[in-house]
């Protein structure tokens, strides 16, 4: 029955987002402030609905109701309760069902907090999202319905895929989504702002909080699905270049990009179409992540299932929406009025370079990804384009950016002074330099280039003090003055130093783990010793131990340094009977910011144990820089400028409201 | 500066920062794609040796072995022809005599197949894509494993 409640509620919802799609847009068209309030109660009502339907769903994984096909087939009735839970999203299903409800949440959110938008543009954006609800929901029903239910109820489930029975899953997917979906916001502003032709800068300061809210989520989202991976598949890798990566990796540097480019537009008034043409193509970006991911081009650790016509109808979601969106463009963008002048020497230009820069690399991972796809389907060769191709291309456009980092934040408006910047960087520039000659002494080994991206990171960092202390007038007033005029820069003066440095911390992180990590592949018997740098792993034994749906094999390892123990490590081989495959629980023993990373392989016939066993310095950096952007883009979104939003332009009287 | 200057700098600099992309996407593909190819492939091809490749299909039943300091031949089979690898390492947690495998590395001149990563199927479900297409090819793909293949999973354990 409720499973049958929760498909009613997605039909229902389906229903209201259509009227959601058509009502309030025909009242923007003839001025109807009655149809135009319409939306506001509809995506009200909308997520209610979608949310419900959700609600059912997780309700039949939490009670083990395998009647439902989609239980039976991704759920068992000893999993741990959590993952019972999780499992809701751990298939295609769920997870399309997931997507929908963050896409409503969204809706919704847009009509909570829009009501200080102009009564035509709130009508418009709450109508285009509506028609990508309508149009996902509409998949969900006809193409991946999760409450299809089996003629007669099995007794057991097939269980989960043991990859996914991880906390990882709880936290991984929902962020993810809410990045990918979170643009389909900005996504829906420009294609208002391009149905009214109509766009200043009040637009890009209404739209600033929804970009800058998603880029945070996806943000932690990709660096959480990093840190699954590295400590799930057992191969002590954070990042592959997977397609299913890049997928998640295109919006993102097209959402940083639009995240600066808005900035000019709010700040200057200019760089409008360009703005506009990224927020289509962020959110295009994510379409098309979804379509790889769920429609099967791709294999990998996230493609649940494989059926034609989800490709297909994910597919047409995708031209419609890009065409679509694209197209409009191309019709309207030349009614925009361009906005202020500046010279290529200021902040405006800094920017600029930015912007040139990330859609640059974000077009090199768009080639990296697609080519091999467009080569199979025009050709029928296989090949496979991996780490070495996006190092390559990537890399080299990721270098300029960073070193202009903390010139643009010091540049001024309009037009700036690059040489009195230059200045000011100078102390910065002696950190960095110190920095690179430190290293090289310390490591004495290793690549040559590692030391200078520790350079470049440290470089970033001291950009990003220099800009504050700057601000606040440090060193040159008394201290007392300039810890006063810190407290009071504008949140998103801090904001924007946290999330340099962050991408910097990040940087240091992968270039110490991969540039003096040490491996060791060796097979091990009772008693015997892996050493590994400075840590020597003694092997006392392996036992066999029974989890709830799962016996697995667990090495146990003294680690010492010296001779002093310092912590014992338990890698573990877990198989799964209901599906007669095999996990690899990596053990993970954190020194600072390093780590020691244990792995089992086989054991060989008499009695010895493969083990793989990596020291990895500095490696937690990669994901606190994550997680620096994240609370960096939290401190600019409460930044008071934001919050208390933008002043209205004025109305044409025929706009007002009828009461 | 005027509005003209503004945008031809704002277009020099955009050609110029492609064309440096374009170069470094050209340079990259020439050097670092990898061609897959089924072991009827490789033997009909003659690739030179040293070449990287991708090497697809079933491990043959019964000839794993295991050497010393782990150290691991077995033969990939696509039903035409078998090429025998050689991989020191961990082999991942689905491999399986008689199942899907990708091994990438580089052809030796005796003509066996030096891996440096090996790539088993993810769950029981699963088949390669790559894989199953080359055995689609040579006409060794059963209803069976095609009936299988329908709910993938993923290709995990990459063994490095």
């Amino acid at each position: 029955m409720i499973a049958e409640i929760g498909h009613y509620a997605l039909v229902l919802a389906l229903v209201l987002a259509l009227v959601q799609a058509v009502v309030p847009m025909i009242g923007a068209r003839i001025g109807d402030a009655t149809l135009m309030n319409v939306a506001g109660a509809t995506a009200g009502a909308q997520f209610a609905f979608v949310a419900a339907s959700f609600a059912a769903l997780t309700w039949c994984y939490v009670a083990s109701d395998f009647s439902v096909i989609n239980v039976y087939e991704n759920s068992h009735s000893l999993m741990p309760l959590i993952y019972k839970f999780t499992s809701t999203w751990g298939n295609h299903e769920g997870s399309m069902l997931l997507w929908v409800l963050i896409l409503a949440l969204s809706g919704a959110l847009v009509a909570l907090f829009g009501t200080n938008l102009p009564a035509t543009l709130r009508a418009n954006v709450l109508g285009v999202q509506s028609w990508i609800a309508a149009a996902f929901i509409l998949f969900v029903l006809g193409t991946s319905n999760p409450f299809l239910r089996l003629p007669q109820a099995p007794i057991e489930g097939r269980d989960l895929n043991p990859i996914l029975q991880d906390l990882g899953l709880a936290v991984h997917p929902p962020l993810l989504y809410l990045g990918y979906v979170g643009f389909s916001i900005s996504f829906a502003f420009a294609v208002a702002a391009l149905i009214e032709g109509r766009i200043d800068a009040a637009w890009a300061r209404w739209v600033r909080p929804w970009v800058l809210a998603a880029w945070m989520c996806l943000t932690v989202g990709i660096a959480m699905g990093s840190y699954w991976a590295y400590y799930e598949l057992g191969w002590g890798g954070f990042w592959f270049w997977d397609p299913v990566e890049n997928a998640s990796l295109m919006p993102w540097i097209a959402g940083t990009a639009l995240l600066h480019s808005a900035v000019v537009m709010e700040k200057r008034d200019a760089l409008k179409v360009w703005t506009i043409l990224l927020a289509v193509l962020t959110f295009s970006l994510s379409l098309l992540g979804t379509f790889l991911v769920r429609s099967g081009v791709l294999t990998s650790v996230h493609t649940f299932a494989t059926d034609p016509t989800r490709g297909v109808f994910i597919l047409l979601i995708l031209v419609l929406f890009i065409g679509g969106g694209l197209t409009l463009f191309a019709w309207r963008a030349p009614l925009l009025k361009q906005g202020g002048i500046f010279a290529p020497i200021s902040r405006e230009g800094a920017l600029v370079f930015n912007n040139l820069f990330l859609t640059t690399a974000c077009l090199t991972v768009f080639v990296g990804t697609l080519y091999p796809l467009a080569l199979e389907a025009l050709t029928g060769e296989k090949i496979s384009v991996g780490a070495p191709f996006f190092n390559l291309t990537f890399g080299p456009l990721f270098i300029p950016l960073m070193l202009a980092m903390p010139f643009g934040t010091l540049l001024a408006w309009k037009r700036g002074d690059l040489y009195g910047v230059a200045q000011r960087l100078i102390a910065a520039a002696a950190i960095a330099a110190v920095g690179i000659a430190v290293t090289f002494a310390a490591t004495g080994g290793g690549p040559v280039l590692a030391p200078f991206g520790i350079g470049l990171g440290l470089w970033v960092i001291a950009g990003a003090i220099t800009d504050l202390v700057e601000r606040s007038g440090l060193f040159r007033q008394p201290s007392s003055v300039a810890l006063r005029r810190a407290a009071g820069l504008p949140r998103s003066i801090w904001g924007t130093a946290l999330a340099h440095s962050g991408i910097a911390i990040l940087l240091i992180g992968i270039v110490a783990a991969t540039a003096w990590g040490t491996e060791q592949i060796a097979s091990v018997k009772p008693k015997e010793t892996i050493t590994l740098g400075d840590y020597q792993l003694t092997f006392d034994g392996a036992l066999p131990r029974q989890g709830p749906n799962y016996r697995e094999l667990v090495g146990r390892f003294t680690v010492r340094v010296g001779g002093n123990v310092i912590g014992v490590m338990e890698p573990s081989k877990r198989s799964f009977a209901a599906r007669q495959t095999s996990t690899t629980e990596a053990a993970l023993l954190t020194r600072g910011f390093g780590q020691i990373y244990l792995s089992l392989g086989d054991t060989s016939a008499d009695g010895a144990l493969a083990v793989r066993a990596y020291y990895k310095p500095l490696v937690l950096l990669i994901w606190l820089g994550a997680v620096a952007m994240f609370l960096g883009g939290a401190l600019s979104l409460s930044d008071r400028r934001l919050r208390v939003g933008a002043p209205r332009p004025a109305r044409k009287p025929a706009l007002q409201p009828a009461e | 500066m005027t509005r003209k200057q503004r945008r031809l700098t704002l277009i020099g600099a955009g050609v110029g920062v492609l064309a440096l992309a374009a170069a470094l996407v050209l340079t990259a593909l020439r050097d670092s794609i990898v061609f897959f190819n089924s072991p009827t492939e490789i033997a009909e091809k003659q690739i030179a040796p040293g070449t990287r490749v991708r090497l697809g299909g079933l491990v043959k039943p019964g000839s794993l072995e295991r050497g010393e300091k782990l150290a691991v031949r077995f033969s990939v089979t696509d039903g035409n022809r078998d090429v025998r690898v050689a991989y020191t390492g961990l082999l991942p947690d689905l491999f399986r005599e008689g199942q899907g495998v990708v091994a990438e590395g580089v052809i030796e001149p005796g003509g066996s197949f030096r891996a440096d990563t090996v790539l088993a199927k993810h769950d029981e479900r699963y088949m390669p894509k790559e894989v199953a297409d080359a055995l689609k090819k040579t006409g060794h793909w059963k209803e069976g494993e095609a009936a299988q293949a329908k709910a993938p999973g993923a290709p995990q354990g990459k063994a490095q």
